[in-house]
């Protein structure tokens, strides 16, 4: 029997678990429906939760005994486990009912369980990722030195072996790409934030919010294309080949250029939330007490949403960290460390997406290599984070 | 605590700090003010009671021209503050707010300091020369709303830490920092309890000493406790205004005597 017919005929039997529940109750209860403790309804929702809840847990059970090897993949036994586990859980569900039952509790329990579980699996998964990012990374440091990997500053990776592996030019990349898109988004994404919230007609508010909202859908390839064909070739002919900086049209400077395009409806959105909660009363104190609007803004408004407006800086800064289609469209993928912005560089997202993109040998260091970056990532990131949450704490003991 | 005696003869002589001609306020389509004559004197306490609604504190508020942030708020008549017209289009609302202060219904301290939530308006002002005169500016603000004693060991602690009570009259110190010619007050105990009430109503009775006091408030009791001139605002209208022994004890409306004795609003 097909397992899409055990789950069918599972969702029958709850649904008339269901009416036979209520029903019961109903005759349960006598003449008085008021001596019950729970509304009929209540009593029909637990017995169809038992009846699926079980069928669920046998239908997970055997998932995972097939997943480790120990059960056959034998769909027939597994289906009729799945409907015997619903009957005998409709079973024990009707046998509960009587009018002292209180089906209310128990069904809220269940429910309080599934939310439970739900929040769980966003833990559990994360868990999941970075244990399987744990482990790569370690096979990968058992076949590389991993100060070559922290300290060096080479990165030539060779598919016959003999491969230089070192993140220094990468990270140097990341930060130095990060860097100037924060530069360019974060003052004019505040700056609109602060016109928006403080200085704009509601006429003029009801227009461009949603329109600078709509910015931040934009896919970021299509950032990567802008900054392909008009900003690289732009950059290269306006600046690096006058002052004979160089003559790549891929450069820090066009991705980091473009990426901060890219970040300021991010920064200017959140801002604008940030500011708008700053309490109507404190704008009216200051107003009251003779000040102008650009003194509400620096003296009261900013101070009292300066937290929040730093955790949007670093929540922006580490989606440019871990940007990758506008860097390698604009930045290119040439891994070099160097002061010059209008050089081409290239970042860890790049690097991690070349190295797992063709024909992969996964006991190799030059795919293995891959992790090693994505853990890398992943612990700047949530250090960034942290950093975050801190300065925003400790900015909240100081106002509130 | 609150001589209305010895005021009554006082006010009579004071000047007229703002008058103001056939006022009418329009929100919208809806016409909040009707047509309001009144003159404030200087260095008096003035009530405006009335049942919510009543107009009082938006006419509170077309002193300062705090309507101004309101799109919708039309404002005709006018409004003197010593014979120059609020709404002339050559006076800045920001200066004319620096000259009337204003204490909200909800303490609203800064998230700054204590000492910065009373410095900030002479700061933005330019009052105080150095330092030295600010603390000194801070210092007698604070004495002035009766809040240094309590705060004066912590002036570097954020503002919002204090109680609601302490919060208000650190806000009013604040106003007064700003060497304002009239406060306006809307409902300033409203979110108080009775004892930090009584203190508030203590400091309003001493402020009149330096200039013009103009407080909104749901309390009867409140008005005749502080004020010796009371103005009843019913639906818009400026119903009945005199000296606040009158109002309460000899009303000439029968809508004033019906809301003074608890029948309407």
């Amino acid at each position: 029997m097909p397992m899409s017919w055990a789950l069918l005929v599972t969702l029958l039997l709850a649904g008339a678990g269901y009416l036979v529940g209520r029903s019961r109750a109903f005759s349960s209860a006598g003449a008085d429906i008021r001596l019950m403790h729970s509304r009929p309804t209540y009593h029909g929702a637990s017995v169809a939760l038992l009846t699926v809840a079980p069928a669920l847990v046998v239908l997970l059970l055997a998932a995972v005994l097939r997943m480790s090897g120990l059960l056959a993949a034998d769909t027939a036994a597994t289906g009729i486990a799945v409907l015997i586990a619903a009957v005998i859980g409709l079973g024990y569900g009707i046998s509960r009912i009587n009018a002292a039952f209180q089906a209310r509790n128990a069904v809220e329990r269940m429910v309080l369980t599934f939310l439970i579980l739900c929040s769980m699996i966003a833990i559990a998964t994360t868990a999941g990722i970075v244990l399987s990012l744990i482990f790569e990374t370690g096979s990968f440091f058992q076949k590389y030195s991993w100060h070559e990997f922290f300290f060096g500053t080479e990165w030539t990776p060779r598919f016959d072996g003999n491969s230089q592996l070192g993140m220094l030019p990468l990270l140097w990349g990341t930060l130095y790409i990060s860097f100037i898109a924060l530069l360019v988004a974060v003052p004019i994404g505040l700056m609109a934030a602060i016109y928006l919230s403080e200085y704009a007609s509601p006429r003029v508010r009801s227009i461009a919010k949603p329109l600078v909202e709509l910015l931040a859908g934009i896919p970021t390839i299509v950032y990567g294309l802008f900054a392909l064909i008009t900003v690289g070739p732009l950059l290269r002919d306006a600046i690096a080949q006058p002052l004979g900086l160089g003559n790549s049209a891929s450069s820090v400077l066009t991705a980091g250029l473009v990426m901060g395009i890219m970040l300021i409806p991010f920064v200017s959105s959140l801002s604008d939330d940030i500011i708008n909660a700053v309490p109507q009363s404190l704008r009216d104190g200051a107003l009251g007490l003779g000040s102008t609007p650009s003194e509400i803004v620096r003296q009261v408004v900013m101070p009292a949403a300066l937290p929040g407006i730093v955790g949007a800086v670093l929540l922006a800064a580490s989606r440019a960290i871990g940007e990758t289609m506008i860097v390698v469209l604009g930045a290119g993928a040439a891994a070099t460390m160097s002061l010059n912005p209008l050089e081409a560089m290239t970042t860890i997202t790049v690097k991690i997406v070349s190295q797992l993109t063709g024909d992969n040998d996964f006991s190799s260091p030059e795919t293995l290599v891959a992790f090693a970056l994505g853990l890398t990532l992943f612990v700047i990131t949530l250090g960034l984070n942290i950093v975050a949450l801190i300065i925003v704490r400790k900015y909240r003991e100081q106002y509130e | 605590m609150y001589d209305t005696t010895r005021s009554e003869a006082d006010v009579s002589q004071q000047d007229i700090k703002i008058s103001a001609r056939n006022v009418q306020v329009y929100y919208g389509d809806k016409h909040a003010i009707k047509d309001v004559n009144v003159e404030i004197l200087d260095k008096t306490v003035t009530a405006f009671i009335g049942p919510s609604g009543c107009g009082k504190s938006t006419f509170l508020r077309c002193i300062n021209r705090m309507n101004d942030t309101i799109d919708i708020a039309r404002i005709e008549g006018e409004i003197r503050l010593d014979g120059e017209d609020v709404y002339d289009r050559r006076v800045d609302p920001v200066q004319l707010r620096a000259k009337v202060g204003m204490v909200f219904q909800k303490p609203n301290p800064f998230p700054k300091s204590i000492y910065d939530n009373v410095a900030y308006g002479p700061r933005i002002h330019g009052l105080a020369r150095n330092k030295a005169d600010l603390d000194g500016i801070v210092e007698k603000a604070l004495r002035g709303a009766a809040l240094w004693n309590e705060v004066k060991d912590r002036l570097q602690e954020p503002g919002t830490g204090l109680s609601g009570g302490q919060q208000q009259r650190l806000c009013i110190a604040r106003a007064v920092a700003t060497a304002p010619e009239v406060l306006l007050m809307d409902e300033p105990c409203s979110a108080l309890d009775p004892i930090a009430t009584g203190q508030v109503e203590e400091l309003i009775d001493q402020l009149r000493e330096q200039f013009s006091v103009v407080i909104v408030t749901h309390s009867m009791q409140q008005a005749a406790r502080v004020s010796q001139k009371t103005a009843f605002f019913h639906l818009g209208n400026l119903v009945e205004y005199g000296d606040t022994n009158d109002i309460f004890t000899k009303p000439r409306d029968s809508r004033t005597e019906a809301y003074i004795s608890g029948r309407i609003g």
